[in-house]
């Protein structure tokens, strides 16, 4: 708390309290509205073609267009569903991905919650999203749903190893689960962060490879933990018409769009803070004033988000047995022997 | 002290339950309407129970009531995304009957309308399939190439998918003016973005794993079961029609017959025929190349053979050609009026989705949506 | 081969169940046959090393004005030759037995033999309506159908 600006500012009242909550809010609203005209756009170049044109100029306000659109939608409820459950899962889906955000540091003066167990929080909370599909899954009533929801889950599951795995190895590589320390830890400029090894001697060079295998580890499992292409399969869309999100209209259907993006940005933030040195700038001590290093972050973390949305409207699926496949197989010893490897250069850094 | 009770299951006995799947007439992958009934095990599928018909629009007997010269507009409308060669072996077989004897000029321009109408084919093949594997961006890539194509049809006949172009005899109209410059420009194009679809949907390794040993089919049972096209030369067996039995002036050209290897997996997958198809685009590309090097300039009239009254001797015949998605054949039974007494049209996507049962047993729900998709079915000429 | 050569080598086995041979120039060459021994004769034309005929191209319902019929369209891989069958039934009992055990393309097209015409098919096992929903009254390509007025309370011609 000492070190939080608006603690300085306010001190220990409601107000404090309250706009500590809002600012991440509002972050993530906005960032969901420019990561969809992002995704558009995107896509669209990718594609040869230009996108939305005509709201704004040249389609910017095109996501405006889609929220109005989203929240005026009647709400349609099929008639043999469980309605508590169906009208609970996406606010469920959104709470997990929402919560964590009250670990992730924005700067060195703020982050909403100092936990000095962040790492091990925000692993846990990404668990929310799946009871979230579950729920929505089951309660549509549809078999379609159902099949979704099953392959979600079990996606989901065995893709929480690798990235626990990877999770691990910076904390022992760190020696420490408190995000704003790892990310301290990384001062120094580009050469200190952990992608290139940390803060050591020359000795890290033997590291780097498995520093890039694990941040390759890492976001791949990432990718399934947001249902991206190409593992998106609990969306099936040629498939299974949507999967889970099949029955959803209107603002629920839009909660799961917002706890998707959400989800993609928490996921390139933790990749940053692990990987890129969070808010340090790679200059070193130039250019590292606190409002310059939320900008830092941001950037690095809309990157990731970037690189996600490439993948996506690039590479085809991977079936669900391939998938399982790939996260048992593959991913999971590369991570163990690079978390091996990590532990040891943490112990004799 | 409570007794334990204790519960004995056979577990031998107890069988898990088989889901009945309805992917119905509305489905984004199912390529038209086409309800597959799916008997699932889990994500296996043990049956696969194709229900058609609801696309059919009484073809053959309206074509009863109709004169010879209308029932053309009827078969393109079969299979409606190449409708040119859709036309072209109702049109010789008449011609046969009658006895008429076309220039050569419109030998040639059928030649190229037709070659670039399973060009454009082959592009919505590759391009679907590829969606449904969830590439979403060469779908749009081919799909901005087709319009190319597209644009020369609308030009020479007045529609962008349905023609009545090939009239009994000749043609409806004469083709515009740059024809010949068009068709090569189209040609460079579609080889360039052929090259680039290669290297990003079909070199790809989680597409190759998606289709490679995926929907064996076995040379014996696809002649058995009536096959024909890319998806019997891609188990191996190399029958094209063109070159078989050459029709109309196919023995004046030079091209290959795609085969499928067993490249990625083994012969006769997904794979091979998704790539039997893209080389086949490849040779369309080499035979417009010499129409219209060969292409003489007279007649500059397309209606000189076509006779004003069609009225054929009493007889019947059964004309064939290749299509892009295999043979279709017309069995035409003439009473010697000026109707029809019989059109029959043996349609290759009725007899390619018979086998779908056969060769999806087996495999995931997931991999029966790519069979589906490499056996390149349209449901308007399933139906009818 | 040519047609008049297949017909004679099959008339040498089956001389009378062989009804009739007609080659003409508006007509592809054909050989009319007996019901009862088309299953014999289709095993024959396809096992036979002469014949090699593995491939059913067509498979025709045909309504002659009195007498229903269906017709055959075969081709060889092998040999590259072609014949035709055709086969003449009663119209108050169009019975035939299947070929659907000699070559599978017939599941389908027989189905749609007995949709448009009625055409029973003895052994196929599975002879239900394919194009016409499965309650559909009536054979719609014989030429003495007369469309159904309504169709569970639908009105059809409109």
């Amino acid at each position: 708390m000492e070190n939080n600006f608006l603690y300085n500012l306010f001190g220990n009242n409601v107000w404090f309290y309250l706009i500590t909550i809002a600012i991440p809010l509002v972050f993530v609203l906005i960032y969901a509205l420019i990561a969809i005209l992002g995704e558009l756009k995107i896509a669209s170049w990718i594609q040869d073609r230009l996108g939305p044109m005509r709201t704004g100029w040249k389609g910017v306000l095109q996501p405006i267009a889609e929220v109005v659109k989203l929240i005026q939608k009647e709400d349609i409820i099929p008639a043999n569903a469980n309605k508590a459950l169906f009208n609970l899962a996406p606010y469920i889906m959104f709470t997990g991905a929402f919560a964590a955000y009250a670990a992730i540091p924005f700067s060195s003066q703020f982050v909403p919650a100092h936990l000095n167990i962040g790492l091990f929080y925000i692993f846990a909370v990404g668990a929310f999203a799946i009871i979230g599909i579950v729920m929505g899954g089951w309660a549509s009533n549809n078999k379609y749903s159902l099949l979704g929801a099953m392959r979600a889950v079990s996606q989901m599951v065995s893709y929480e190893i690798p990235i626990a795995f990877a999770l691990l190895s910076i904390a022992a590589l760190a020696g420490t689960l408190d995000l704003q320390d790892i990310i301290k830890q990384q001062e120094g400029g580009i050469w200190n962060w952990f992608i290139f090894g940390g803060n050591g001697s020359l000795i890290k060079i033997l590291f780097i490879p498995f520093t890039i295998s694990l941040f390759l580890v890492h976001f791949t499992s990432s990718l399934a933990e947001t249902n991206r292409i190409p593992f998106d399969i609990p969306e099936g869309e040629s498939e299974i018409v949507a999967g889970y999100h099949t029955e959803y209209s209107g603002m629920k259907f839009a909660m799961f769009f917002f706890a998707e993006y959400a989800n993609m940005f928490t996921v390139s933030a933790l990749v940053t803070i692990c990987f890129f040195g969070g808010w340090q700038s790679p200059f070193g001590d130039f250019l590292n004033s606190p409002i310059m290093q939320s900008v830092w972050f941001v950037s690095k973390a809309m990157f990731f988000v970037f690189v996600q949305i490439w993948l996506r409207w690039t590479l085809p699926r991977l079936r669900v047995d391939q998938l399982m496949f790939v996260s048992w197989k593959v991913l999971t010893p590369v991570a163990f022997v690079c978390f091996i490897a990590l532990s040891y250069w943490g112990l004799i850094k | 002290m409570l007794e334990k009770k204790t519960i004995d299951i056979d577990f031998s006995q107890v069988e898990a339950e088989r889901m009945r799947v309805n992917m119905g007439p509305q489905h984004p992958s199912t390529h038209g309407v086409l309800r597959l009934e799916v008997e699932l095990d889990g994500e296996i599928v043990t049956d696969v129970v194709p229900h058609i018909g609801y696309l059919h629009r009484c073809f053959e007997k309206t074509c009863e009531n109709m004169t010879y010269p209308q029932v053309i507009p009827y078969i393109d409308r079969m299979d409606y995304i190449s409708s040119m060669n859709n036309e072209w072996p109702y049109v010789m077989g008449m011609e046969k009957l009658m006895g008429i004897e076309v220039p050569e000029r419109i030998e040639y321009i059928r030649v190229i309308m037709a070659e670039l109408n399973r060009i454009a084919n082959h592009q919505i093949a590759v391009a679907t399939f590829g969606l449904d594997a969830g590439a979403f961006t060469p779908f749009l890539y081919l799909f901005r190439d087709r319009e190319m194509i597209l644009n020369l049809f609308e030009w020479a006949s007045g529609g962008r998918l349905l023609y009545n172009y090939f009239w009994i005899g000749g043609l409806q109209r004469d083709v515009p003016p740059n024809f010949k410059e068009t068709c090569l420009e189209i040609v460079k194009t579609v080889r360039k973005t052929n090259a680039e679809v290669m290297e990003l949907l079909i070199g790809n390794k989680i597409f190759i794993e998606r289709t490679a040993n995926v929907g064996i089919l076995p040379a014996d049972v696809a002649i058995n079961f009536g096959v024909t096209g890319p998806v019997l030369r891609g188990s191996g067996v190399p029958y094209d029609l063109r070159k078989v039995e050459p029709y109309s002036i196919y023995d004046r050209f030079d091209f290959d017959v795609i085969v499928g290897k067993g490249e990625m997996g083994t012969v006769g997958d997904c794979w091979d025929r998704n790539i039997v198809r893209m080389r086949e685009m490849e040779e369309s590309c080499k035979i417009i190349e010499q129409a219209v090097a060969q292409m003489p300039d007279e007649p500059k009239d397309v209606r000189l053979t076509v006779p004003k009254r069609v009225r054929p001797p009493k007889g019947e015949f059964y004309a064939k050609a290749e299509n892009p998605k295999g043979e279709l054949g017309f069995y035409i039974v003439s009473d010697g009026s000026a109707k029809p007494y019989r059109v029959r049209a043996r349609a290759t996507s009725f007899v390619n989705l018979s086998v779908l049962p056969v060769i999806s047993k087996g495999y995931m729900i997931a991999d029966l949506i790519m069979i589906l998709g490499s056996l390149d079915i349209v449901l308007g000429e399933i139906d009818r | 081969m040519e047609a008049k050569e297949i017909y004679e080598k099959l008339l040498s086995k089956f001389d009378d169940g062989i009804l009739e041979f007609k080659e003409d120039k508006t007509i592809d060459p054909y050989i009319k046959i007996k019901a009862e021994i088309l299953p014999d004769l289709c095993f024959e034309l396809r096992d036979n090393e002469d014949f090699l005929f593995d491939y059913l191209i067509n498979l025709t319902g045909m309504d002659y004005g009195k007498d229903l019929g269906v017709v055959y369209h075969l081709y060889s891989m092998k040999y590259k030759h072609r014949i035709v069958l055709k086969v003449d039934l009663n119209r108050e009992n169009p019975v035939i037995p299947s070929v659907e055990m000699i070559w599978k393309t017939a599941n389908w097209h027989e189905r749609e033999a007995y949709d448009m015409f009625g055409i029973i098919f003895e052994g196929h096992p599975f002879l239900v309506r394919i194009l016409t929903p499965y309650d559909w009254e009536g054979y719609p390509l014989r030429k003495d159908y007369v469309t159904p007025e309504y169709y569970h309370g639908i009105r059809v011609p409109y």
